[in-house]
C-alpha cells in the first residue's frame, strides 16, 4: 500500500473508490513520519493517536499533512521549535490550520524548523539539526526545514509552512518540491507565531503547483481576526490551474542570473544557472516571451541589508511576549526582571539572540534613522523597481539560491566568504516578502545528483495568474510529484 | 520672593466601549479577576491585535472637540518595554500621527477664561493591573486592553487650581461627549505632571520634573504645590542645580513627591509602526458626520443660560457640571418649563434631593415631563408653592405622578363662588363671634380663616378666603 506519494486529486479518488480509507492513510502517514524521524529529525510532535476522518467530496478529506510547528494548534504541542515554548500546549487554533480541519484534513505532525523561523539553515531547531532526505549532510535549508523534508519523503502530499523571507521557497528547493507563499494577507496569520509581521506570510510545501493550489484555496480567506488580511472570495486557485496559460511575458534579472557576473563560481553554480537557463528556452517552447533585464546591482546588493534591519526589528518586539510570566517555563530570580532574563538567556539560541541585538541596535532613537528608517526606504524602492517590472511582465522568474542544497558542514564559513553579488542571487526571494507578492518555487531538475528549484513571482493578487504558469512550466518538466525516494534523473 | 510655575499635563482617560480597544474582551470593570480576556490581552503567540472602530471614532470626536488637527491617515506605533503588566512587551499606541494635535481650550477659573493648549491627543491601549502582596504580585488583565486616551498639554497652565480646573474641564468634556465616564475612583482617569519653576521675567524655562502616575485631581493639586515649593526652596538657597530632569512619583502616604529615575536613565522605547494594523484613510465625511454627535460642551451652555435665558452665573456654573443636569435642563425647556422655573427646581430641590438619596439625576422619578405637571399647577394656581413642595417630595417618595396628589379632592379651591357661599355659612352661624370682632376684637380675623380651612380641610385658596372675609365683615 502506497499512496502518499501521490497527488491530493489521485489519493482523494482513491479514497473514493474505497482503495483505500483515511485511517489506513493516517497510519501510513505515521508511520513514514517515524522513518523520517530517525533519519532526518525532522518533526517536534508526531500526533500518533491521529484518526482518519469520513471522506466527502472535498479533495483534502481524509488526507493526511503536516503542520509547522510555529503554528498554533489547539491540545498539539506548538514551540516553534523553541526551548521558550518547549512545553506549550494552545488553547487555540490557527486560522488557516482550522479552515483545513473543518475541510476534512488530517494533521499527523508538527513539523521542526529554525526556532521561530529565524534562520534559514534548519540547523537551530530545539530538537536538532534537520536533514535533508535526499543527502542527509545536507541541509534542507529553512526555517521550514522539517516541511519539506517530510513532503520530499513522501510523508504526505503537503505540509504548511510560513515565509519571512524564503522559509517555503528556499527549502522547497532544496528538496525538489513546490514551495508557494500566496500574496501578504490571502491567508490569515492569526495563529502564526509571528517572526516578522510585516514580511511573515503562511503557505505550503507539495509536490505539485495544482496541489498547492487546492489546499491554499482552503487554507485562505478574510479573517476577522487578522487586519491585513483580504477578502478573495473570487480567487480560485484551483480552476487557475486549469485554464490554458494566461501568462505571456517573462523576465529574469541579468545581475543574478549571468554567471560573468560571479568570477568565483563553484561549478555547481556554473550547472544551477545553465538549468535555469533551459528552463527559461522551456518558459518560450510554452510561448512566453523571456526578456532580459538590468537592475541596479547595488540596490539588490542591499535588499540583504534590508531584510536583517527590518526583520530582527520587528523579531525583537514580535518575541517580546516571551518572558515565562504568562506561559512557557517560569525564570528563576528574586525579581521579576531577573525571573525574565533568566527565562530568555535559557531560552533562546545564540542565533536569536544575535538578532535580538541588531533588532534593538537599529530601532534605537539614535540609530532609527540610519538604519531602521533608511532600511524601510529601499524596501520601498525595491518593491517599487519590481510593481514596474509587473506593469511589464507577467512574471519575474529567477534561480533560486546558488545551488543545490548546502552542506551542513563548513557551509557558516561559506557564508562568510560570499561576494555581495553571489548573496543577493542566494537571498532575493525577500523582495517577494518586501512587496507581499506571491512567489512559487518549483523544481527544475539536478544538480551534482541533488534537485535545484526556479522561482516565479507575480503583482500582488495575481495568485491566479501565477499559478497557472507555474502550472504549465511545471508540467513541461518531468520534476511533477517527485519525492526523494523515487528519483528522477535530469532532462 | 514667589517664583513663576510652568506646568504640563498628561491625562490618561479610560474610554466607553463594549469591547476593548485591540481586542473582543469586554471592557469593563470587575470585582473578579481575568474575567475580560482573549487571547491577544495575554500576549499568546499568535494573536493579532484588532482596531476596535468606535474607539477611534470617539478618540477622533475628542480630537474635534478639542479644536486639534486630525492627521490623514490613523495608524498606531509600538512602545516597546518590558514590565510584568505588559503582556505583550511592547504597548499599541501613537507616537507618529496622533489622532489630534495642535488643539486649544478655554478653560474657567475664578470668572476668568484661560487659553490651554493642547500638544497632542492620541489613542492607546491599557496596561494590566497588579496587586502586591507581602512577598507575591497577582496579575489582573481585566484592564489590559482597556482603550485610553492620552491627552498631553502644552506646558501653559501656571498654578496647581489652574492644573485642576483644566482637569475637571476636560473631565466634563468626556462626559459631554459619552466618550467616558471619568471615574477617578475606578481608576478611569490618571495623570503624569510635569512641573518647572522661573523668574517672571525669565526666557527660558527651568528644569523640568515629571511626577508620575497621580490618580486623583486632589493629588494633582497637592503634587504640583508640594513641587512648586520644594523647587522654589531649592532656588531661594541658590541650589537649584540640585533640581535635576527626573521622573519623581507621588506618594500620598507622606504628601510628597519621591525620585524614581533620572533623565540618564530614561527608557528608549524604540517606537516603530505597529505592523499589524494596516493604515486607514480618515476622510473628512466621516470627520463631518463624527461633528455632529458633539453637543454644546459646557462653557457654551453656560454662555446660553446666563445670555439667552437669564440665569445668574452660579446658577448657571451649577448646571453644566455633569452633562445630566444639562440634559435634565434642556429637556425642561424644550418641554415649555420656564428657563429660571426651571433652574431653581433643578439647582434647589431636585438637585438636593438626589444628594440625598445619593442617586443619579438619570434614574431620578421625577423626569422634567413629570416636573411640568407641577410646574404648570402651579402658575395655573391650582396649588399653592408650598404644595407644590409637597406634592414633588411625596411623588419622589411615593413614586407617583404629582398628578396623583393634584385630584379633584387635594385641589386648591380658588373658586370664588365656592368660597363665597362657605364662607357665607359660616359667618351665619358666627353671629356672636362678628358683633365681637366688629367691637374692635380684630384678632378674631383669624378665627374665620380657620374655619374656612377646617371646613376645606385646608384647601381654600388663602389669598382669596382672605379677600372675601374682609368682604364679609366690612359689609
Amino acid at each position: 500500500m502506497k499512496f502518499l506519494n501521490k497527488s491530493i486529486e489521485e489519493i482523494h479518488e482513491s479514497l473514493k473508490n474505497d482503495e483505500v480509507t483515511s485511517q489506513e492513510l493516517v497510519q501510513e502517514s505515521i508511520q513514514k513520519s517515524k522513518e523520517l524521524q530517525e533519519k532526518c529529525n525532522a518533526f517536534v510532535t508526531i500526533i500518533e493517536d491521529a484518526k482518519g476522518v469520513s471522506v466527502t467530496e472535498n479533495l483534502l478529506s481524509g488526507i493526511p499533512y503536516g503542520v509547522k510547528d510555529n503554528y498554533s494548534t489547539k491540545d498539539v504541542l506548538s514551540t516553534g521549535s523553541s526551548n521558550t515554548l518547549a512545553d506549550y500546549v494552545p488553547f487555540f487554533t490557527a486560522t488557516s490550520v482550522q479552515h483545513l480541519k473543518d475541510a476534512g484534513a488530517v494533521m499527523v505532525n508538527k513539523t521542526a524548523m529554525d526556532e521561530f523561523g529565524m534562520g534559514g539553515t534548519g540547523t537551530t531547531a530545539h530538537t536538532g539539526v534537520i536533514r535533508n532526505p535526499w543527502d542527509v549532510t545536507r541541509m534542507c535549508a529553512g526555517s521550514s526545514s522539517g516541511s519539506a523534508a517530510a513532503v520530499a519523503y513522501g510523508v504526505y502530499p503537503y505540509a504548511l509552512g510560513s515565509d519571512t523571507g524564503d522559509s517555503i521557497r528556499k527549502p522547497a528547493a532544496y528538496c525538489g518540491i513546490v514551495g508557494y507563499k500566496p500574496t501578504y494577507g490571502l491567508i490569515s496569520r492569526y495563529g502564526l507565531f509571528p517572526f516578522a509581521s510585516s514580511l511573515d506570510h503562511c503557505g505550503v510545501l507539495t509536490r505539485s503547483v495544482r496541489d498547492a493550489a487546492i489546499v491554499v484555496d482552503t487554507m485562505k480567506g478574510q479573517d476577522k481576526y487578522d487586519m491585513t488580511s483580504w477578502d478573495s472570495s473570487s480567487v480560485h486557485l484551483f480552476e487557475a490551474t486549469k485554464k490554458p496559460l494566461l501568462g505571456k511575458k517573462l523576465c529574469y534579472i541579468k545581475e543574478l542570473c549571468d554567471i560573468k557576473n560571479f568570477p568565483d563560481a563553484t561549478d555547481e553554480l556554473k550547472d544551477h544557472l545553465a538549468n535555469f537557463f533551459k528552463t527559461v528556452e522551456l518558459c518560450k517552447e510554452l510561448g512566453l516571451e523571456v526578456e532580459e533585464v538590468s537592475i541596479d546591482q547595488t540596490l539588490l546588493n542591499a535588499s540583504a541589508s534590508v531584510y536583517v534591519v527590518l526583520s530582527c526589528a520587528e523579531a525583537t518586539s514580535n518575541l517580546s511576549n516571551l518572558t515565562g510570566i504568562i506561559f512557557g517555563k517560569r525564570g528563576e530570580g528574586n525579581t521579576w526582571k531577573e525571573m525574565m532574563m533568566d527565562h530568555r538567556t535559557k531560552g533562546f539560541s545564540p542565533l536569536i539572540k544575535r538578532r535580538f541585538v541588531i533588532g534593538s541596535y537599529v530601532l534605537q532613537k539614535e540609530n532609527q534613522e540610519r538604519y531602521f528608517k533608511n532600511a524601510a526606504r529601499v524596501r520601498r524602492l525595491l518593491v517599487d523597481t519590481w510593481k514596474n517590472l509587473f506593469q511589464t511582465y507577467d512574471a519575474v522568474i529567477l534561480p533560486v539560491g546558488i545551488g543545490p542544497a548546502k552542506p551542513l558542514e563548513g557551509s557558516k564559513e561559506m557564508i562568510g566568504k560570499m561576494s555581495e553579488e553571489l548573496q543577493a542571487l542566494d537571498e532575493h526571494l525577500q523582495i517577494g516578502n518586501f512587496g507581499g507578492f506571491p512567489s512559487i518555487t518549483i523544481p527544475n531538475g539536478f544538480v551534482n545528483g541533488l534537485p535545484v528549484g526556479v522561482n516565479l513571482t507575480s503583482n500582488c493578487k495575481e495568485d491566479e495568474l501565477l499559478l497557472n504558469i507555474a502550472y504549465h512550466l511545471e508540467s513541461k518538466m518531468p520534476y511533477k510529484g517527485q519525492t526523494c525516494e523515487v528519483k528522477k534523473n535530469e532532462l | 520672593m514667589n517664583y513663576k510655575a510652568v506646568i504640563g499635563l498628561e491625562m490618561h482617560c479610560e474610554l466607553k466601549s463594549n469591547s476593548k480597544v485591540f481586542s473582543s474582551a469586554k471592557n469593563g470593570y470587575s470585582e473578579i479577576p481575568n474575567e475580560f480576556v482573549r487571547p491577544v490581552d495575554m500576549a499568546f503567540p499568535g494573536s493579532l491585535p484588532v482596531v476596535n472602530k468606535k474607539c477611534v471614532k470617539d478618540a477622533l470626536k475628542m480630537s474635534l472637540a478639542l479644536n486639534c488637527t486630525q492627521p490623514e491617515y490613523m495608524y498606531f506605533d509600538r512602545k516597546n518595554y518590558y514590565y510584568p503588566d505588559l503582556p505583550k512587551g511592547y504597548q499599541i499606541t501613537q507616537m507618529e500621527s496622533p489622532v489630534g494635535i495642535n488643539g486649544k481650550t478655554i478653560i474657567e477659573l475664578n470668572g476668568k477664561e484661560i487659553p490651554v493648549y493642547i500638544h497632542d491627543i492620541h489613542l492607546e491601549e491599557d496596561a494590566a493591573s497588579l496587586d502586591h502582596y507581602y512577598s507575591t504580585s497577582c496579575i489582573d488583565y481585566n484592564r489590559a486592553g482597556v482603550p485610553l486616551l492620552e491627552l498631553v498639554t502644552e506646558p501653559c497652565l501656571s498654578s496647581a487650581d489652574e492644573a485642576v480646573a483644566f482637569l475637571e474641564h476636560m473631565r466634563s468634556i468626556y462626559q459631554f461627549c459619552d466618550v467616558s465616564e471619568g471615574d477617578t475612583k475606578k481608576g478611569q482617569i490618571r495623570c503624569d505632571v510635569n512641573v518647572s519653576i522661573m523668574e517672571e521675567d525669565d526666557k527660558e524655562f527651568g528644569t523640568r520634573v515629571e511626577i508620575k502616575n497621580v490618580n486623583s485631581f486632589g493629588g494633582v493639586h497637592d503634587a504640583i504645590e508640594y513641587e512648586i515649593k520644594r523647587q522654589s526652596t531649592l532656588k531661594r538657597e541658590g541650589r537649584y542645580n540640585e533640581v535635576e530632569q527626573e521622573t519623581r512619583r507621588w506618594d500620598e502616604e507622606t504628601q510628597s513627591t519621591i525620585h524614581m529615575r533620572s533623565k540618564v536613565d530614561a527608557v528608549d522605547y524604540k517606537y516603530f509602526v505597529e505592523p499589524n494594523i494596516p493604515k486607514y484613510k480618515i476622510t473628512k465625511e466621516w470627520l463631518e458626520e463624527i461633528k455632529k454627535e458633539i453637543p454644546e460642551l459646557p462653557l457654551e451652555c453656560k454662555h446660553k443660560y446666563m445670555e439667552k435665558y437669564g440665569l445668574s452665573d452660579y446658577d448657571a456654573s451649577v448646571i453644566i457640571k455633569e452633562k445630566d443636569y444639562v440634559d435634565y435642563y434642556e429637556e425642561c425647556l424644550s418641554l415649555g418649563i420656564d428657563a429660571k422655573t426651571g433652574s431653581n427646581w433643578l439647582t434647589t430641590q431636585i438637585l438636593g434631593e438626589i444628594n440625598h438619596e445619593e442617586i443619579s439625576l438619570k434614574d431620578f422619578y421625577v423626569t422634567p415631563k413629570l416636573l411640568k405637571q407641577i410646574v404648570d399647577a402651579t402658575k395655573e394656581g391650582t396649588i399653592s408653592s408650598k404644595q407644590a413642595k409637597e406634592i414633588f417630595l411625596k411623588s419622589c417618595t411615593e413614586k407617583k405622578e404629582p398628578k396623583s396628589y393634584m385630584s379633584q379632592e387635594n385641589a386648591q379651591i380658588s373658586d370664588e363662588n365656592e368660597l363665597n357661599q362657605i364662607v357665607g355659612s359660616i359667618m351665619e352661624r358666627s353671629q356672636t363671634q362678628i358683633e365681637q370682632y366688629k367691637n374692635g376684637k380684630t384678632n378674631l380675623f383669624d378665627y374665620f380663616v380657620g374655619q374656612v380651612m377646617k371646613e376645606t380641610r385646608g384647601k381654600a385658596n388663602p389669598v382669596l378666603t382672605k379677600e372675601i372675609i374682609t368682604k364679609y365683615l366690612n359689609s
